[in-house]
């Protein structure tokens, strides 16, 4: 139990007649790096806003980090992270700035926001940049940056919405390093993405077809059982007979 | 030429199915007349009052029947004593009422003084006000006829003083200001912000693309909007004329031209606005900010030009809503004809020659 | 025959001088699927750009089936096709109506090029009445690609079409696209997925406004110098940090659910694994790994 951080369990959410998230069930280890994947449509945003205590359940059961989706939404805000490709800083604030603005959010004392973004700058190397703004600073310095700032209060979970869209490839490996050394730190990695690339970096990785969860396993696993050579073979064998557009 | 259509033809679709903004196109005109010809008047008509005269002399007779006479009291019913004030004023139905006390004539005639209590419903301050006003006036009339009968010198005439005009009429003021308003509103803003929405939306970049004529791009959007507007001024006056009982004095077609000129104005400052920006919001706050509000300012429909600072004053002139106001009123209320607006259309196509003129200067046929 | 000729054309934006373009030269001939690939900012919309007409080079010439990109601007806008990036179409017409107006902004009808779009138009027709801003991301794609098709262009701009497509309709796309080069229509992609190049004729390798590499994917993939090791070990976030450790790296990454490896010098895969063992590490496989064009993309990097 102790090392089960998410726990989901005929989790379902319908709007009316359309039911968005059907049934779906699985368990995320603490410290793994997660792969939540599906076509546009499938149901994957729906079914985070409810583990992240936005959205309530129709049915079923969920358990964040040790609190109940039903109950408990305000302790699990307190105890996960959240970045999005699309928004996640503030370009006209420095990078000082955003950064305790987040730290400030998450309800971090004046000292802890001090010794942590001292830390984080270090750590990422950016001591000459910190009274930048961040708009000026590249795409890849952003990304890494804005997942800095997502686990700033330590939390258990991290959420990941299409994390590394648009950079190069070698900026993409400095962001994944970051990844793999919060995973190791004990931080659980939830990615949700439909670029199989990400996909394929991932412990594990479960594939959401028309609001239903229709494969979960490694992806080396995944790729024998389909017997194809890559994820993105996998993910088009499963979701090609999806029915729901968007 | 057909390209033309088809674009003019896609225009009024983006129109027609945008319901909220077909409402306001349409809703507007009509909720502005309505809230202006009947909640923001300052007119007071035929409101019920009780009388309670204690007197009974001629004195009081003459002023409840000067009361009586005119055209913004009536009197509900005259009570006998003012412990019955009270429920009268509670109905609901009674505005004011007017008490005379004992021996009202021979005190006004043996001790030059007499009084009289106006007490009003005071729930409506405004209107409230506006009452004891009138009252006062018509008690004041006959202080003066008194007066001149020279039967007792030294009587105190109460000071009241209009501050508007006399007869306290609205509807003929706002009817060009509300005309200058939403056409301003609908030309300047709506063929902005339909422009600038292709270059934020990426299909602006496809237009350029194409072999289309990227200025008639632009003229093209103006079209519905021209249509829609001229609908607009149509039915502002059929509700001026038919709700309001504004009657349009002079030449209907000559206010239909000018009109049309303005609208002309109106969609190519829009069209300026558009090539000066790159976003919906900006064009939206320039509109709103740059245009809406010097038209209510300084157009003279809200507040008079003449009382505002010189340096105010020069300004109100760069305001098109300005002369059209002015036009509108000349046509519509004075009943004039074009000699007596020529000057003020002159400036209007001056306005529109200059601010095609640099829009077309401005306007890229490529990105920066 | 060459269809775009581009010669060191050169974009600066702003007071900052930002270069956007760093003296690009390339070529395309007739027919062929020319692909740029490049992350965000790399200067790919900069050069769709100052191609399709929309946008002036600060520096250089360049020149679509021998017209001028600059001076002959106005016959360019009738002969080429042209996706951009943001596009997106007009959310509240009906398919049939943004078809029917680009086909009559290109003075043509939708009957008239029919044939040209048939394959892609017959997948989306029946959704015909249905609105733009209502339709799935792949269906708006293909309406799109139908858009820049109407007119029967003689070379195809396409500016990131698969950017936020998931995976079944990015595949239906590029086989639309497969489709269209057999009717002699030269097309121009961009993308910054690199999975996407092997899918290309030729492909340009682009960052920071300049061409890294260009040549067919296949020989982009066989000059990549160094002969490479993907490894793997049951912990990930420690096996990285070792990798870059060892004195005989001369590089190492990581790739999917592995580590690609070069050595310095000559490879020894067995003291590599013998190290890794002594570093505590368990499950260890290393075996040889397929040069991809993300492989060559890095090395060029770094």
């Amino acid at each position: 139990m102790e090392n089960k951080v998410i726990i989901c369990k005929g989790l379902t959410k319908r709007f009316g007649d359309f039911i968005a998230v059907d049934n779906i069930t699985f368990e995320v280890q603490k410290g793994e790096i997660f792969g939540f994947l599906g076509a546009n449509g499938a149901g994957k945003t729906t079914a985070m806003r409810m583990l992240c205590g936005l959205s309530k359940p129709t049915s079923g059961e969920a358990n964040i980090a040790g609190f109940d989706v039903y109950k408990e939404t305000e302790k699990i805000k307190k105890n996960i992270g959240y970045m999005s490709q699309k928004f996640s800083l503030y370009d006209d604030l420095t990078v000082l700035e955003n950064i305790n603005f987040f730290a400030g959010i998450y309800g971090l004392s004046d000292a802890e926001i001090k010794s942590n973004s001292q830390s984080l700058i270090e750590s990422l190397g950016m001591q000459d940049l910190a009274d930048k703004r961040v708009g000026s600073l590249p795409l890849g310095w952003k990304q890494k940056l804005a997942f800095s700032t997502a686990i700033i209060h330590k939390p258990e979970i991290v959420f990941l919405d299409e994390p590394t869209g648009g950079v190069d490839p070698l900026t993409r490996r400095q962001f994944w390093d970051l990844i793999y050394e919060a995973s190791g730190n004990g931080i659980t990695i939830f990615v949700t993405t439909h670029y199989m690339d990400e996909a394929e970096y991932c412990d594990r990785v479960s594939i959401m077809v028309d609001g239903r969860v229709e494969a979960l396993e490694s992806p080396s696993n995944l790729k024998k059982q389909f017997n194809v050579g890559s994820m993105d073979e996998v993910f088009y064998h499963l979701a090609r007979e999806a029915k729901r557009g968007e | 030429m057909k390209q033309f259509f088809t674009f003019i033809n896609k225009e009024f679709l983006h129109v027609l199915r945008d319901r909220k903004t077909l409402l306001i196109l349409f809703g507007m005109p009509v909720v502005q007349i309505l809230i202006f010809g009947f909640a923001l008047t300052n007119e007071v008509k035929n409101s019920k009052i009780v009388v309670v005269d204690y007197a009974k002399d001629v004195a009081s007779k003459e002023i409840i029947n000067k009361i009586e006479a005119s055209r913004y009291f009536e009197i509900d019913h005259i009570l006998s004593g003012t412990n019955e004030l009270e429920t009268a004023f509670k109905t609901g139905k009674i505005k004011m009422a007017v008490v005379f006390p004992e021996n009202f004539n021979s005190n006004l005639l043996h001790q030059n003084k007499a009084q009289i209590q106006i007490i009003a419903d005071a729930s409506d301050p405004n209107q409230a006000t506006t009452l004891t006003n009138y009252a006062s006036s018509i008690i004041a009339d006959y202080q003066s006829q008194m007066n001149q009968l020279n039967l007792a010198p030294y009587r105190i005439q109460p000071q009241i003083k209009m501050l508007y005009n006399p007869q306290l009429k609205g509807a003929p003021n706002f009817v060009p200001g509300v005309m200058a308003l939403i056409l301003m509103l609908i030309c300047v803003m709506m063929t902005a912000i339909s422009i600038v929405k292709e270059k934020e939306m990426g299909t602006m970049e496809i237009l350029l693309v194409s072999p289309f004529k990227s200025i008639l791009v632009i003229l093209s959007k103006a079209v519905p909007y021209l249509i829609l507007s001229t609908i607009n001024v149509a039915s502002i006056l059929l509700l001026s004329f038919f709700v309001l009982e504004l009657p349009i004095k002079g030449n209907l077609f000559l206010l239909f031209s000018e009109s049309i000129l303005f609208i002309i104005t109106c969609l190519t400052l829009g069209i300026f606005i558009s090539v000066k920006t790159d976003s919906m919001q900006t064009a939206m706050l320039l509109s709103l900010m740059g245009m809406l509000l010097p038209t209510l300012l300084f157009s003279g429909f809200m507040f008079p030009v003449e009382n505002m600072p010189i340096p105010l004053q020069i300004f109100s002139n760069i305001v098109p809503a300005k002369w059209y106001y002015i036009i509108v009123k000349r046509i519509m209320i004075e009943g004039l004809g074009f000699a007596a607006v020529w000057k003020e259309t002159l400036i209007l196509i001056g306005t529109t020659i200059f601010l095609l003129f640099i829009s077309l200067k401005s306007f890229k046929i490529r990105m920066s | 025959m060459e269809s775009v000729i581009v010669k060191n054309i050169t974009k600066v934006y702003g007071k900052e001088k930002k270069i956007a373009v760093d003296h690009v030269s390339f070529s395309v001939s007739k027919g062929e699927l020319f692909g740029l690939i490049g992350p965000d900012g790399a200067g790919k919309t900069s050069i769709f750009r100052i191609l399709t007409t929309v946008l002036l080079p600060d520096g250089g010439e360049a020149s679509i089936d021998g017209l001028d990109v600059v001076k002959n601007y106005k016959e360019i806008r009738s002969t080429i096709g042209y996706m951009p990036g943001k596009f997106s179409l007009y959310q509240d017409l009906t398919i049939e109506e943004n078809l029917n107006f680009f086909a009559t902004l290109f003075g043509t009808t939708i009957q008239e090029n029919y044939d040209l779009i048939k394959d892609i138009y017959i997948q989306i027709e029946p959704f015909k009445d249905r609105r733009a801003g209502k339709l799935s991301g792949g269906m708006k794609q293909k309406l799109a690609l139908c858009c820049a098709l109407i007119h029967k262009p003689n070379v195809l701009f396409l500016d990131e079409p698969t950017t936020g497509v998931d995976p079944v309709s990015r595949k239906e796309f590029w086989e639309m696209l497969k489709r269209l080069k057999q009717q002699n229509i030269t097309i121009i992609v961009s993308t910054p997925y690199m999975d996407e190049a092997n899918l290309c004729d030729r492909i340009a390798l682009i960052q920071g406004g300049k061409i890294l590499q260009m040549d067919t994917p296949q020989n982009i993939i066989k000059s990549y110098p160094d002969s490479l090791f993907a490894v793997k070990a049951n912990n990930m976030h420690k096996l990285l940090p070792f990798l870059t450790e060892y004195p005989e790296r001369k590089g190492s990454y990581a790739f999917g659910e592995y580590a690609h490896f070069s050595f310095n010098g000559n490879p020894d895969v067995s003291a590599l694994e013998k190290y890794l063992k002594e570093k505590g590490l368990e499950n260890i496989e290393i075996k040889n790994a397929e040069v991809t064009i993300e492989d060559s993309f890095i090395k060029l990097l770094s």
